[in-house]
């Protein structure tokens, strides 16, 4: 038998969810409300979150660029995500929704800029200098 | 010296200011401006990388960056006139229609004359010296926010080993994204039994990455001479004062603290405007409208929000208010009650009601509790709450006529 | 023999002595600062206050009761020859009880005694129409007219800048490592960055005198750390005294003290707790001592504003010599051996004073230097922004863009004014908001930390992590955003 503690999320109560799996048959405990069963199955079967971090660019305004997953991806994978996106650069310009990397670690998920960055001649004026 | 009339200045460019600018140029204030002192508008959205905007508003999750953008755009679309790098060194009240501005720009310095003006400053940070937190003064203190930007607008990193002080949002989505860079994060210390932030948020960046929540403790002292080398960290008592026998050393290179936000106002305190020790922010009536006449508050400059949606609607009311005083010259003179305060409430905003209009009040618990009840007695009102967090924002809508009638209006959470 | 002279200790003490070497024809003078900055040891972390020098017993302290006198009265034209914003307030020594009253009465006959000029005890009400904050218990004070204070931080760099610009040199970040005597004489000093030849070496450093002291085999003295604390509160919150408030002075201190800062903060410290003498670097402050100077200060006053209002803390630590003196001396054995130790209060105010003391005793011991001819005896300082009325201002934008650009919004400092601060020799984080107060303000930095930094890393051409706080391990960050994850392999 599997075993799986869930804080629900849905609403601030924070049931504290027991999700138990047993030859294939699932069943929640501790829910409050028919959202709360819903939310402990899929968080005991599939939990997944979207993956947020920046991709280092180059002469760019700004030296980074915030990025997102196009969808959310297994929970457990996202360390693993973040560290395989770490060699990767991109040039600016970036425009906002711009796919910076296709297909992260197989699972049909795109990298997609959450800011649009300009090119850095462009600051060199804002800045009046140099 | 160029001096500018403007018929409503709006000052600070994040998600109150923009929604503001817009909402009063959308209803046909004539010559709006806005100043912001970041190079770039949207307040601190832009530093916020992560999901969790908008969704109340437009039905999908954006970044605080999406949505800075979104809010950018409908501003550049309308007749708004942008100033960015634009430092309000002073505000002043000259007279019931108008109110000045000298304002610091790369491009010249510049005295405003405004009709109506919107103060959306927003916030700063609660500092390590407000905490209490003694010792030495190292490299690797940073404030939550400070952090973020590092990170995420100039990209650095910020340590390798980090203790977080607060379980505040910002507090709790930064040790996220620390951890998603390969930081470890030993610990998130709170002061109080329970957390600072939105449950979601305890769970997606705390309990998602096993990162240890240390509730009813206190960061005490900094360690170490050129950078951060330790923290002590204590246990407090049900006084929330340290116990000495529970003092334990956590080292690290990276002290974040994220104990809270305080409203901006110096300048509209400077201006001569009333301020509400409960909130920090000014005192305003129905119409978000401050002690001083024709001068609006919105945003994080007049009440903490957790929810920028709440910020949005506060600029939104703020500019139809000032909208309304240019129309109409003013308001009219009314019996305002003060809202008292009861048990159980850290502070109501807006604090005077008169019953112009229906209004919708913002409140803060004081503790968590389960099953509570918030009344006015005054009203006859009573609202159940399943269940009442310090974290998140209580609203209230009141009825104009019910607000009217009332003699005083008391409001309480039991 | 070469005719050089190496001061040890870029505080102000060392920095007055350079000054003044400054002024002679054909002496090279060299100042080395462990630190990566000047002012960075004692002089950054005090109350800025220039005593009038009624304090000190002249039997017991001769130099402390000489030079303090004499040295408040150079400050008056040492500030204004290099520009260093000081408020001669003056200050009030408040008695509380008939015992307080009689220890004014002694300060009074010393301060006579010391020839300090325009001393009168007053009464409980002249005190309160002066001072309308102070405790209604106030039965009496010593009003001393002659009393200041200065940013002692501002000071040292405006003693730094005029220096360097009458040709002395400045090594940061340079430790002296040992001090090399032949025969009887001194020959240099070896430095972290190698060995520096001199005729005479000048110990000025602070805590650290008694080490480099034993370098040197002199062992007659020791430096102990004495902690002050202090608490500065938001520019906003007042009341505010208009001259210095001291408690009637102990054996030990002269108390907690209630001033108003140059820049206009309401500042209350420090208590004086004795250290180890090892402790030389444990600026920590602490709660009991915090505690301490909140109570101390609550006795002064009617009404300290609220905790909330307190923006920072810090600690200093002062350099308390084992004899109570301060050491300024030429020694015989080894020849060329010069010391100006022991700098506890009132060693701001006697610094001038101490430089002078220096030349002379040089000189009677074989410095025969002729003053120059060309000698630059004022400093301008650096253009403060939201000091200038707003028709300059807008001119001053209108030339140069960057003094419009606004990147401390507390304080108001520009990011001209962080330029020319990092052009004047700022290297830090540290060292910009010393010079231009950017960081200082209610936020302490956590909105304008990231912008300075960007700027000094385009000015000094580094990545902007690695730009430090105050020297080489303070920097910023750790790296990249990405360099904890890039060393590793990707593992589940």
């Amino acid at each position: 038998m599997r075993r799986i503690e869930v804080t629900c999320i849905l609403c601030p109560v924070g049931c504290r969810l027991t999700v138990t799996e047993e030859d294939g048959e699932w069943k929640v405990e501790g829910y409050g409300c028919r959202r709360g069963l819903a939310y402990g199955l899929e968080e005991a079967q599939n939990p997944s979150r979207v993956l947020i971090t920046v991709i280092p660019v180059d002469d760019g305004e700004l030296p980074v660029v915030p990025v997102k997953t196009s969808k959310p991806i297994p929970k457990n994978l996202l360390l693993k995500a973040s560290k395989a996106l770490a060699g990767l650069r991109v040039k600016a310009p970036v425009r906002l929704g711009q796919v910076i990397a296709r297909n992260l670690l197989d699972l049909d998920v795109n990298i997609v800029a959450t800011r649009s960055i300009k090119a850095r001649r462009d600051r060199v004026e804002a800045d009046g200098q140099k | 010296m160029p001096t500018r009339r403007v018929d409503l200045l709006v000052v600070g460019g994040g998600p109150a200011g923009l929604a503001a600018a817009a909402r009063a140029s959308e209803l046909g204030v004539r010559r709006v401006v806005l100043v912001d002192e970041r190079r770039w508008l949207g307040g601190i959205l832009p530093q916020c990388i992560h999901p969790g905007f908008g969704l109340h508003r437009y039905g999908r999750d954006m970044t605080g960056c999406e949505l800075a953008e979104k809010l950018i755009d409908r501003v550049s679309s309308l007749d708004v006139d942008v100033y960015t790098e634009a430092h309000t060194v002073r505000m002043g009240y000259e007279s019931y229609l108008s109110k000045t501005a000298e304002v610091l720009t790369p491009r010249g310095a510049f005295r405003f004359r405004a009709k109506t003006v919107v103060y959306a400053a927003g916030a700063r940070e609660r500092t390590c010296f407000e905490a209490g937190i003694v010792g030495s003064r190292p490299a690797g203190v940073y404030t939550a926010g400070e952090v973020q930007e590092m990170m995420d607008v100039w990209g650095i990193l910020p340590g390798r080993e980090a203790v977080v002080a607060g379980s505040g949002d910002v507090g709790l989505i930064v040790a996220r994204r620390l951890t998603l860079e390969g930081v470890k994060v030993k610990a998130v210390v709170e002061l109080m039994p329970y957390p600072g932030g939105l449950l979601r948020n305890v769970v997606q960046c705390l309990e998602d990455y096993q990162i240890p929540l240390l509730l009813s403790h206190v960061v005490l002292a900094v360690e170490g001479s050129k950078r951060v080398e330790s923290v002590l960290v204590a246990e407090v008592d049900e006084n929330l004062r340290a116990r000495e026998e529970t003092v334990k050393r956590i080292p690290c290179d990276l002290l974040v603290i994220a104990v809270g936000l305080i409203p901006r106002v110096e300048l509209l305190a400077g201006a001569g405007a009333m301020i509400d020790p409960k909130t920090g922010g000014p005192v305003v009536n129905e119409f978000l409208e401050t002690s001083l006449p024709g001068v609006f508050a919105a945003g994080n400059a007049l009440v903490i929000n957790d929810l920028v949606e709440h910020a949005m609607e506060q600029g939104e009311l703020a500019a139809e208010s000032a909208y309304r005083f240019i129309e109409d010259g003013g308001f009219r003179s009314a019996s305002w009650k003060r809202v008292r305060v009861g048990d159980g409430l850290r502070f109501v905003v807006p604090q005077l009601l008169a019953g112009f209009r229906d209004v919708k009040l913002y409140l803060r618990a004081s503790s968590p509790s389960e099953n509570a009840r918030l009344l006015i007695p005054e009203l006859g009102k009573s609202v159940r709450l399943r269940s009442v967090r310090p974290a998140e924002m209580i609203t209230l809508t009141l009825k104009a006529e019910d607000v009217l009638k009332a003699e005083r209006l008391t409001v309480k959470l039991v | 023999m070469l005719d050089r002279v190496v001061v040890v200790g870029a505080g102000v003490v060392g920095l007055s002595i350079a000054r003044v070497l400054s002024a002679l024809e054909g002496l090279e003078v060299v100042v080395v600062e462990k630190e990566a900055d000047v002012g960075w040891g004692a002089s950054k972390a005090n109350t800025g206050i220039i005593h009038s020098g009624y304090d000190d017993d002249p039997v017991k302290y001769p130099n402390r009761a000489r030079l303090a006198v004499k040295g408040n009265r150079l400050w008056t034209t040492w500030a204004e020859q290099l520009s260093i914003p000081v408020d001669w307030c003056g200050s009030l020594v408040l008695a509380r009880s008939s015992e307080d009253r009689r220890v004014l009465r002694e300060l009074l006959a010393r301060g006579i005694r010391n020839g300090v000029p325009a001393l009168r005890i007053l009464d409980g009400e002249e005190v309160r129409a002066l001072e309308p904050m102070v405790s209604e218990d106030v039965v009496e004070a010593l009003w001393s007219p002659t009393a200041g204070v200065l940013s002692p931080y501002e000071a040292t760099v405006a003693l730094a800048e005029n220096c360097v610009e009458n040709g002395v040199k400045i090594l940061t970040e340079t430790l002296v490592k040992g001090v090399r005597v032949k025969d009887g004489s001194v020959e240099g000093v070896e430095t972290s960055r190698g060995f520096i030849g001199a005729r005479w070496v000048v110990n000025a450093a602070g805590l650290y005198a008694d080490e480099i002291a034993r370098m040197a085999g002199v062992s007659d003295y020791t430096i102990t750390p004495r902690r002050g604390e202090y608490l500065v509160f938001d520019k906003d919150a007042g009341p505010k005294p208009s001259r210095i408030l001291f408690p009637t002075p102990t054996p030990v201190s002269k108390g907690v003290v209630v001033e108003t800062t140059v820049a206009g903060n309401l500042m209350i410290g420090p208590n004086a707790v004795d250290l180890p003498r090892d402790a030389k670097e444990e600026t920590y402050t602490t709660k009991e001592g915090l505690a301490y100077v909140w109570r101390e200060a609550s006795k002064l006053v009617k009404k300290l504003p609220g905790k909330r209002e307190v923006i920072r803390v810090f600690s200093g630590l002062r350099p308390q010599p084992s004899g109570g003196d301060f050491i300024v001396r030429v020694l015989e054995e080894p020849e060329g051996f010069v010391e100006a130790a022991g700098m506890r209060s009132p060693g701001l105010a006697a610094a001038p004073a101490v430089a002078l003391e220096i030349l002379r005793l040089m000189r009677l011991n074989g410095l025969d230097h002729g003053f120059k001819k060309r000698w630059k005896a004022e400093r301008r300082a650096g253009l403060r922004i939201m000091g200038l009325g707003w028709d300059m201002l807008e001119k001053t934008v209108s030339r140069n863009p960057s003094y419009g650009r606004v990147v401390c919004w507390c304080e108001g400092v520009t990011e001209g004014e962080v330029v020319d601060a990092i052009r004047r020799g700022a290297k830090t984080i540290d060292g910009v908001k010393f010079r231009t107060r950017a960081g200082m303000g209610r936020c302490q930095g956590a909105f304008c930390r990231l912008r300075i930094a960007a700027i000094l890393a385009r000015e000094l051409g580094k990545p902007i992590w690695s730009i430090t706080v105050k020297g080489t391990g303070s920097e910023l960050g750790v790296g990249d955003v990405k360099s904890l994850l890039e060393g590793e392999d990707v593992a589940d």
